[in-house]
């Protein structure tokens, strides 16, 4: 059943609706229609010249292989990142849950890497992985593997999705322990009288009990990966070696704030747009139908 | 109510006109003991008169700080003096009207500006086609060569002769490894040594039209057989262990202050830090070359930043940036600072004043810097003035790394990164017209 409250007023759901209206048209309609004029153009760094070049921009990014490719790349980052950060965020959570001594210090540990600057996220990371004054990197060699991020592809792609899972695992534990506390523990209980031993409890009670906090944590954590991390890559690989982690949106940083081409910048984050509003019809549409609210 | 404020507000308007001071704005990019050297700048001249008052303030790296000068400049309220680097030279000669030239800006103030007093080198990046100089030059540094003397004597070399050529550089490597060293050479920088001063050093060209100060029309042109021959030579050292690449910009100076490489190439404005962090004995020399390249050496490529003055300010702000820019121009005031910093003296005044203070015979090798830099230039070792230029040298570092990693051929990486940086000098072509 729908709830719906009827309005006697004309004018009153609208005066309710204005704050979030206002809001929502200053800072995401706005800009958005923005970009999408100035994907339509190119400008110099000044805007004191502006030309209408229609969809040039657009076709000079379908002719760019790199950027091709930093479709791929984004498509394994997010995945990682978002499959990693969702896995180990609920581990811990189930975790803490359990634990009875000393709950609150695991907790707040846990919770403090979100504290942390991106920026900073990134530097501490490639300073532990620096080839030749990182810890992490000497413990490496000395079982024989020789780390080397700025010129090994693979190296730099596991180093970035290393440093935005460590700071997104804070958010999503978070969420999942709030959806595990809420869980009644008579249901558990039940089971476990019923004979049902702590895999299976957390198999066929709390997991699809926590599907809606699963949920949006996985909308969450997709947007994360495609559109909060440029500043992680920023700090840590610059999107090197070559092109190998520069994602999508890591690119519409890049051209516009460092390389001033706002037309391709704004054409890029069009494509990024499109990209992630589609990601998320397709979440609503399929997954969703596998969450259990009630 | 409503009155009182009213008159509160004149009161406060008219208080503030009769202290008459101006104010100037200069952004800048200048961090740590160099943010300290800014500051007194501005001090002292503030000091020396009562008219104006230089607010200098930090904005973060060079990249930084011009984009934040450019929005600025969008939204309507840029400063008065934005510091930009070296490769932001185009962007922001081409903008039209954004900028007002410092000859322009010194001519309306009566102040005395003689652009030929600055080292060839330098003024001529800063100058336009017509001959006006656009923006002050303030602190210019060029690529040098360092090595370890202490890793040299350990390997049983001659910790006084730094190698002059590519071919000793290669074998004196050789026999650092030999010897046990784990990064015999590595360079900062990549693009603008290996690529840009490797150009004007060798006099050879980098971009047509005179590197790009022939007009908008430039197209690059790295990928020339002495250009392949310098990257086949250092793929082939990378493989072997005998250059190992350290990371873009300016990340590698940290593995030779570390002691971990033994032989750097770096900017000379590196001197003061590098000074401080080792813990070793150190030289500065001049930068290798291929001895059979007619011509070479030629002069080595300035990097570092000059002072754009921004254009629609009120007359007072102008006559203020002049008489600071008068003052930065004093050779006291600049020797000053190239024996503060480690950059070059900018003018042969400045360089003369240095000389007779005796500075650079107790600091050896500190005046290899301005010798690479002083002699005349020519028309493919004047400098490279190329929009996106900021862009261009990423792409020469993604495509630099692939041969490093072994996934292109030398000749395959330059060929690229022109092909790739040729698309983008076309876009700012048709964005400046």
């Amino acid at each position: 059943m729908e709830k719906r409250v009827l309005f006697r007023s004309s004018w009153l759901p609208w005066v309710l609706l204005a704050p979030q209206l206002l809001i929502v048209g200053v800072f995401f309609f706005w800009p958005a229609g923005q970009a999408l004029l100035q994907s339509l153009q190119q400008q110099d760094a000044f805007g004191t010249s502006v030309t209408w070049v229609g969809l040039d921009n657009f076709r000079a990014l379908w002719a760019d292989d790199t950027y091709m490719a930093s479709f791929k790349t984004t498509l394994v980052f997010s995945v990682l990142v978002t499959v990693l950060g969702l896995s180990i965020a609920l581990l811990l959570a189930v975790f803490a849950d359990r634990i009875t001594k000393g709950a609150t210090f695991y907790k707040t540990v846990l919770i403090l890497p979100y504290a942390v600057a991106p920026v900073v996220t990134g530097l501490l990371w490639s300073l532990m992985f620096s080839s030749s004054i990182g810890i992490v990197s000497y413990w490496l060699k000395r079982i024989g593997i020789q780390w080397n991020h700025l010129l090994n592809g693979d190296h730099a792609m596991a180093l970035i999705v290393m440093a935005s899972v460590w700071k997104q695992i804070s958010y999503n534990f978070l969420f999942f322990l709030a959806g595990l506390t809420s869980i009644p523990k008579s249901l558990i209980e039940a089971a476990a009288i019923d004979g049902a031993r702590p895999w299976r409890r957390f198999w066929t009670i709390q997991l699809p009990l926590l599907s809606p906090t699963a949920f949006f944590l996985l909308v969450i954590n997709m947007v994360y990966a495609f559109f909060d991390t440029f500043a992680i890559i920023d700090a840590t690989t610059q999107g090197g070696p070559g092109k190998d982690t520069a994602t999508l949106v890591y690119r519409v940083y890049f051209d516009g704030f460092r390389g001033m081409d706002f037309g391709s910048s704004a054409a890029q984050s069009v494509v990024l747009m499109v990209m992630v509003i589609a990601l998320t019809v397709i979440q609503f549409k399929f997954i969703e139908k596998k969450v259990n609210y009630s | 109510m409503k009155l009182k404020l009213v008159a509160l507000a004149f009161a406060a308007a008219f208080s503030l006109s009769a202290q008459a001071q101006t104010e100037i704005q200069w952004w800048h990019s200048m961090d740590g003991a160099l943010n300290d050297w800014v500051s007194d700048l501005a001090k002292d001249f503030n000091a020396s008169q009562k008219d104006y008052k230089v607010v200098p303030t930090y904005k973060g790296e060079y990249d930084q700080s011009l984009a934040a000068g450019i929005a600025a400049y969008r939204a309507g309220n840029a400063p008065d003096i934005l510091q930009v680097f070296e490769v932001g030279t185009a962007t922001m000669m081409y903008s039209k009207g954004a900028i007002k030239p410092v000859a322009e800006v010194m001519k309306e103030a009566g102040a005395k500006f003689d652009p030929s007093v600055y080292i060839p080198a330098v003024a001529g990046y800063y100058t336009a086609p017509n001959g006006q100089m656009l923006s002050l030059p303030f602190n210019s540094s060029t690529t040098v060569f360092y090595y370890n003397k202490d890793a040299f004597k350990a390997a049983g070399l001659d910790p006084e002769k730094a190698p002059t050529t590519w071919p000793e550089v290669v074998s004196i490597a050789a026999k650092l490894k030999v010897s046990g060293n784990q990064c015999p050479f590595t360079t900062s920088w990549m693009t603008w040594a290996q690529l840009e001063s490797f150009s004007t050093w060798h006099n050879t060209s980098y971009a047509t039209k005179n590197n790009g100060f022939g007009g908008l029309d430039a197209r690059l042109e790295f990928n020339s057989p002495l250009h392949v021959r310098h990257f086949e030579n250092l793929g082939n050292m990378s493989k072997q262990g005998l250059f190992v690449y350290k990371g873009r910009a300016g990340k590698a100076i940290s593995s030779f202050t570390s002691g971990e490489c033994a032989m750097f190439v770096g900017s000379s404005g590196s001197y003061a830090t590098i000074t401080r962090d080792a813990k070793f004995k150190f030289a500065e020399s001049t930068l290798p070359y291929y001895p059979d390249v007619p011509g070479a050496p030629q002069n080595t490529i300035i990097g570092g930043a000059s002072l754009w003055v921004f254009s629609g300010k009120p007359a007072a702000h102008y006559k203020g940036a002049a008489a600071f820019f008068n003052y930065l121009s004093d050779p006291k005031v600049q020797s000053a600072s190239h024996m503060r910093t480690g950059y070059l003296p900018i003018t042969t005044a400045a360089f003369k004043l240095t000389e007779e203070s005796g500075f650079y015979k107790k600091n050896p090798g500190t005046d290899v810097a301005v010798n690479q830099m002083i002699r005349k230039t020519t028309e493919k070792s004047r400098g490279v003035r190329l929009g996106n230029f900021p862009q261009i040298r990423v792409i020469m570092d993604e495509e630099t790394e692939q041969i490093w990693a072994g996934k292109k051929t030398a000749k395959q990486a330059l060929d690229d990164g022109v092909k790739r940086g040729n698309e983008l000098l076309v876009k700012f072509q048709s964005a400046n017209k």
